[in-house]
């Protein structure tokens, strides 16, 4: 695997940043874009546009073709059963409200328990709060242990007779460990609850594979999977898309709409109402495509490399200290420094060109658990390389120097 | 742009070692800030006399470089001042961080504005401008005994 060729096809290295070459470390908070990407949305709007579902004109078929090949190709790059346990949301966020909500309505009483963790993006807690004050229900963290990890057995031990949903995020955002999600689906089916996962880091670093780790749902953002924003996918087992109820109604989702009453449709369009992000959905396509061409057990060897050099370099750098520190770790450095707060680090590195992100990263259940208000991460895509860890360092340095006067 | 310009020693010095970071003891106004995006927290406690003076003036709480030195060097001048005084001085100060040159305030004089002035260097970097402001709008809460937390995002 060539990086250099695999960084040409990103339009956006073309471009200085403070008249410096361009080292992006936040691609655990959104990814680059390559051309094929940039160029389908482009054509689609020029040569191809039309709504999807609705017309019977030739350029209604032909974007409808297309919004559903998308959806297919998806079927196929996460190997779910079917086509139609894939749901286009506007995101992960959108993608775990959805099941929040619509579970919530259906299954949740008072005094029912949802199991999260302290590694929980805020995206996969918010939604669930809402059930607090609705339904009166109650929410439970399993403990981080001290390298940042979950363990099976500290979901294990959370678990109790009135445990009715566990969601779990894939790989942190911050810690960047990579829980056992298999194994816990496994557990949770034993005492039959069912399992989300946020595969909001997941899905852009790891070879997925739903038929094997078996969730109930899986929910992903498209924008960190080198796809276009405004668009999320939403995995869940068929059973539990015919089950539950519909989310927003709107044009597209009914079957019959009458004075007295409405019934909806069929899968997929039950949870796709009003007009979709068709041609995000179309360019989509192309960032699987793109993936698959690289193969995405490419993608985690390389990534995998990357984050064990990043680790070993800031190791040796004594001011550094690493934030978690996980057996099993996935494309996220977040570190502090001493005596530096992670927004001056920020700051100081984006005059090198060296883009991260500092704060709580959504995760403030987390960073209050580790006693930091704040921390820095870099994060890793395709097209970073050894040279951007060294550059990180370098700039890390200059952090130093410039407080050490 | 020019890091030497927001990180100024002065800055750096006050950030590194705040002054008044403490809690003044038999306060009777105080307000808590919150920069949502930062994390940055700032906890201002005063104590104010019958004369309406400034007896004391404190602050706890961490943050950035920016956030800690603003609170520090801000808290340093408001001590002894009159109530009027400090809000004068606040809406000129956010006055210059915002947009005006300089300060035009006769209440302090041109080393304590120049002290004030090195936290200008914010101007260059848009998303650090709450951070020298925090400290700040919380005081106002704080003389004013509102109750509700001040918090960045609300504000411009
Ligand atoms: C772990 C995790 N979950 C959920 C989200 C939310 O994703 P989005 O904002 O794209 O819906 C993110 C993105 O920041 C994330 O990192």
């Amino acid at each position: 695997m060539n990086i250099n060729n695999i960084k040409k096809q990103f339009p956006i290295f073309n471009n200085k940043v403070h008249n410096n070459d361009l080292v992006y470390l936040d691609s655990a908070n959104s990814s680059q874009k390559p051309q094929m990407v940039v160029d389908r949305i482009y054509d689609f709007y020029t040569k191809e546009f039309s709504n999807v579902g609705r017309s019977v004109h030739y350029l209604a078929v032909a974007a409808t073709n297309l919004y559903e090949s998308t959806r297919t190709m998806m079927q196929k790059y996460i190997n779910a059963k079917d086509p139609n346990e894939i749901v286009f949301t506007k995101g992960a966020t959108e993608a775990i409200n959805l099941v929040a909500n619509t579970f919530g309505q259906k299954f949740l009483r008072e005094g029912d328990e949802i199991l999260l963790t302290e590694l929980e993006h805020h995206s996969n807690y918010v939604p669930w709060h809402y059930l607090r004050k609705l339904k009166g229900v109650k929410i439970n963290f399993a403990e981080i242990n001290n390298d940042g990890e979950i363990t099976l057995e500290s979901i294990e031990k959370c678990i109790t007779p009135k445990t009715k949903m566990i969601a779990i995020t894939h790989l942190s955002n911050v810690t960047g460990a990579i829980l056992p999600i298999k194994e816990i689906t496994s557990l949770a089916h034993s005492k039959n609850i069912p399992i989300l996962v946020d595969g909001c880091q997941g899905a852009p670093h790891l070879k997925l594979d739903m038929q094997d780790i078996d969730c109930d749902f899986y929910a992903i953002s498209c924008h960190k999977m080198y796809g276009p924003t405004g668009l999320g996918v939403l995995y869940a087992k068929k059973k539990w898309l015919d089950t539950l109820p519909p989310y927003q109604g709107g044009g597209g989702m009914i079957r019959e709409v009458k004075k007295e009453g409405i019934s909806f449709g069929d899968l997929p369009n039950k949870y796709e109402a009003g007009t979709m992000a068709t041609a995000q959905v179309i360019a989509f396509g192309e960032s699987i495509k793109f993936l698959n061409q690289i193969g995405i057990e490419n993608i985690e060897k390389h990534e995998s490399e990357l984050t064990k050099y990043g680790e070993e370099v800031l190791r040796k750098n004594n001011s550094v200290k690493l934030v978690g520190n996980p057996k099993n770790k996935g494309s996220v450095l977040s570190f502090t420094l001493d005596g530096i707060h992670a927004h001056d680090i920020a700051t100081i590195l984006d005059e090198d060109g060296v883009a991260i992100r500092a704060g709580h990263h959504c995760c403030q259940i987390l960073h209050d658990k580790l006693g930091l208000s704040a921390t820095a991460r870099a994060s890793l895509g395709v097209y970073n390389t050894k040279d951007d860890l060294d550059k990180l360092n370098e700039s890390i340095n200059k952090c130093k120097k410039i407080f050490d006067r | 742009m020019d890091l030497k310009d927001l990180y100024q020693e002065i800055i750096l010095d006050h950030g590194k070692n705040p002054r008044n970071l403490r809690k003044t003891e038999n306060f009777n106004k105080d307000a808590k800030g919150h920069n949502p995006l930062c994390g940055d927290k700032v906890h201002i406690f005063l104590k104010i006399d019958e004369n309406k003076n400034i007896s004391d003036i404190s602050f706890e709480g961490s943050g950035c470089a920016i956030s800690m030195a603003s609170a520090s060097i801000m808290t340093d001048l408001m001590k002894e001042k009159k109530e009027k005084e400090v809000k004068e001085l606040v809406e000129d100060f956010l006055q210059m961080i915002k947009e005006s040159p300089e300060m035009k305030t006769k209440i302090i004089n041109e080393n304590e504005k120049t002290k004030l002035m090195s936290l200008s260097g914010v101007k260059q970097y848009p998303m650090r401008v709450k951070c020298a402001t925090l400290a700040w709008h919380t005081l106002t809460s704080a003389m004013s005994n509102s109750q509700e937390e001040t918090n960045t995002e609300k504000f411009d």
